[in-house]
């Protein structure tokens, strides 16, 4: 069986057509005075779904978090939560809890005061609350940090105190706003697949806002990208990177390659692409694509094959020179001028530690790809 | 930096701390003094100390200054928060620029002014002055006082610490209560220490706004001065700076240690 990525999905309620969604947003538009942060938008996401929203700052990610927490009403639209409409009801009744970029621990509280705080506004009685808590301490290992204040911890235990705050409540939905924007990267990479593994645990659907592609690819079910408060793609982390319908997505993740060009001609299985600069290139997935029409063909690094011969049994191949080689450790990465002008990038994966075709700047080199290596892309 | 003492350098800071403190010491000293003339020693004595506390003129000042400094801070504590928050949160209502300047306003308007015009308005609606008046005058100046020092912490104050709250269940009230009221209380007890200093040592707008059974501290010194200055005045604003003094060293003590501590914790919290 053939899938997109290297993952073999279970969890895919987004497939099923009978399945509820969970969170709704029906048309949703927000504007502050005549700034439009979010534009008509529509999305659902489902229970238990890990969820991304990840776009650049000011692409209105944070507008929808928001929106979604009471913090904002949107201008015109409905948002649903579980079938109930959100509208008009008060962040302080909504089944939802929110973990902040800034964690906004309470300076004044100690660590189980402050994961208490939201069980007393519910009225929760003191035994119960001071269990919960305590569970809510072991599952993020802070129980020796209880009676600390948050000025005394360190930038790592704070995020943890702000999680196991917003998550005590057992929330419907817990939203978390860049929540591993402050931590340093490997304390970062650590975190991610605690938050996976948390999430797992607790049954929770998560939704996540972030600018860190790396993170949403990482942890999310399905990601979001968001560009000037419209949603371009909704789709697993594989199915963006491998399937991406449209130049903006193809750009936003990982690098790519993208040739200019025109749909030559549809064969039986095939389609021919003439570059704009005279590259010709056979794909075998170009068929939405009308013959004529000026296309784009993105292509991602890894996929490119170089070499210093012509491979023999090349669909694809284009000659050129090194241009600029950078040796990473784990792969290589070499920039190819083509004959025509064009830079292309291909990375290799230094799978062993002697290389039979070692290559330098200004050696004559082919590059070959795959027919269903890219993707071809109408906008 | 040049850190070496030239003589210029020490020349210039003893100077300096004499024009500062050269009068205070002065007056210290002599009220210690044995005679009964102000600028002439004669020996070292407490007994302007001991006939001070039997002064009923004194001590009637001493206690209504206090009462009114403590009623007039308080209120005016209230009054001032309110402002603050008003005019760093509610940012767009109509002619907030108008309202935040005449807040403010009090601050720089001469103190005869301030006075003169109470007094008339006090006189213009028929309210008797005396101690009612007074505390009222003085809630008026120290007012914008206090909001100047709470809108401070407020413009730096983290939205998102009521955001989460909220989040969290708790209504805006309550959520008020718990969580800014706490977190901005320093700034609110400092608000409240300058409003009662700044109406202890009013002298102008309590003598314009003051009356028969009200007279404060400042009024009496001053009044007493006029006729003659006695060892016991000394002796009165000796015991003054001490109680003004002591509370500085006090304030900035704690200040040191909280802050000392603060770093302490956050290292031990780097170390985990």
């Amino acid at each position: 069986m053939k899938s997109l990525g290297s993952i073999r999905r279970d969890f895919a309620p987004w497939n099923d057509p009978n399945a509820k969604p969970y969170i709704q947003f029906d048309k949703v538009t927000k504007k502050f005075g005549d700034f439009t942060a979010v534009n008509n938008l529509s999305l659902t996401i489902f229970e238990r779904e890990f969820f991304a929203l990840l776009g650049a700052s000011g692409c209105g990610k944070s507008t929808l978090l928001r929106m979604l927490a009471g913090f904002e009403e949107p201008t015109a639209g409905r948002i649903l939560l579980d079938g109930q409409d959100l509208r008009g009801i008060p962040p302080y009744k909504r089944p939802v809890n929110m973990m902040f970029q800034s964690y906004a621990l309470f300076p004044h509280m100690t660590v189980e005061k402050n994961i208490a705080f939201g069980l007393k506004q519910e009225g929760m009685p003191g035994p119960d609350i001071e269990k919960r808590v305590a569970e809510m301490l072991k599952l993020v290992k802070l129980e020796q940090f209880a009676k600390r204040k948050p000025h005394q911890l360190s930038g790592g235990q704070r995020q943890r105190v702000a999680l196991a705050r917003s998550v005590a409540k057992r929330p419907k939905v817990l939203l978390l706003d860049e929540p591993l924007g402050a931590l340093d990267k490997k304390l970062r990479e650590e975190t991610q697949f605690e938050l996976m593994d948390l999430q797992q645990e607790l049954g929770l659907t998560f939704v996540v806002v972030t600018h860190d592609q790396e993170e949403a690819m990482t942890m999310a079910d399905r990601i979001a990208i968001m560009d000037k408060g419209e949603v371009m793609q909704v789709a697993t982390p594989a199915e963006i990177y491998e399937a991406p319908t449209s130049r903006f997505v193809a750009h936003f993740v990982g690098n790519v390659n993208m040739f200019e060009g025109k749909v030559a001609e549809h064969t039986a299985n095939a389609t021919r692409i003439t570059g704009a600069t005279g590259a010709q290139i056979v794909v075998d997935n170009g068929g939405n694509a009308a013959a004529g029409s000026d296309i784009v063909f993105a292509i991602r690094p890894e996929k490119i094959k170089v070499s210093s011969k012509k491979p023999a049994d090349a669909v694809n191949a284009l000659e050129g020179e090194v241009y600029d080689v950078a040796y990473l450790g784990d792969m290589t990465v070499f920039h190819i001028r083509l004959d025509d002008g064009q830079i292309v990038r291909a990375s290799a994966l230094n799978a062993s530690r002697v290389t039979e075709d070692p290559l330098t700047w200004n050696d004559r080199a082919w590059v070959s790809f795959r027919p269903d290596a890219g993707v071809v892309l109408t906008r | 930096m040049n850190s070496t003492w030239s003589r210029f350098n020490i020349t210039s800071i003893v100077l300096g701390f004499a024009f500062l403190y050269l009068p205070i010491v002065l007056l210290i000293i002599f009220s210690f003094n044995e005679s009964k003339l102000v600028t002439v020693w004669g020996g070292f004595s407490t007994k302007w100390y001991v006939s001070l506390f039997h002064n009923q003129g004194l001590m009637d000042a001493t206690w209504v200054t206090a009462r009114v400094g403590v009623i007039s801070a308080t209120v005016a504590t209230v009054l001032g928060t309110l402002a603050a928050i008003t005019l760093t949160r509610y940012t767009r209502f109509r002619g907030r620029v108008l309202f935040s300047g005449m807040v403010f306003a009090p601050l720089v308007m001469p103190e005869v002014i301030t006075g003169l015009s109470l007094l008339l308005l006090f006189v213009a609606v028929g309210l008797d002055r005396g101690f009612f008046t007074v505390t009222l005058a003085h809630i008026t100046f120290t007012m914008c006082f206090v909001a100047v020092v709470v809108q401070s912490r407020l413009v730096s104050f983290d939205r998102s610490l009521e955001e989460a709250a909220m989040d969290l269940g708790a209504p805006p009230v309550k959520t008020f209560f718990q969580i800014t009221l706490p977190v901005i209380l320093p700034a609110i007890i400092s608000g409240w220490m300058l409003a009662f200093t700044l109406s202890l040592d009013d002298l102008v707008i309590a003598s314009f706004t003051s009356g028969p059974g009200a007279t404060t501290l400042p009024m009496k010194i001053y009044s007493q001065v006029r006729l003659g200055v006695t060892p016991e005045i000394n002796a009165a604003c000796t015991i003054l700076i001490a109680v003004v003094a002591i509370g500085v060293i006090i304030a900035s003590i704690a200040n040191k240690r909280r802050e000392i501590q603060r770093q302490l914790d956050e290292q031990a919290a780097q170390r985990g």
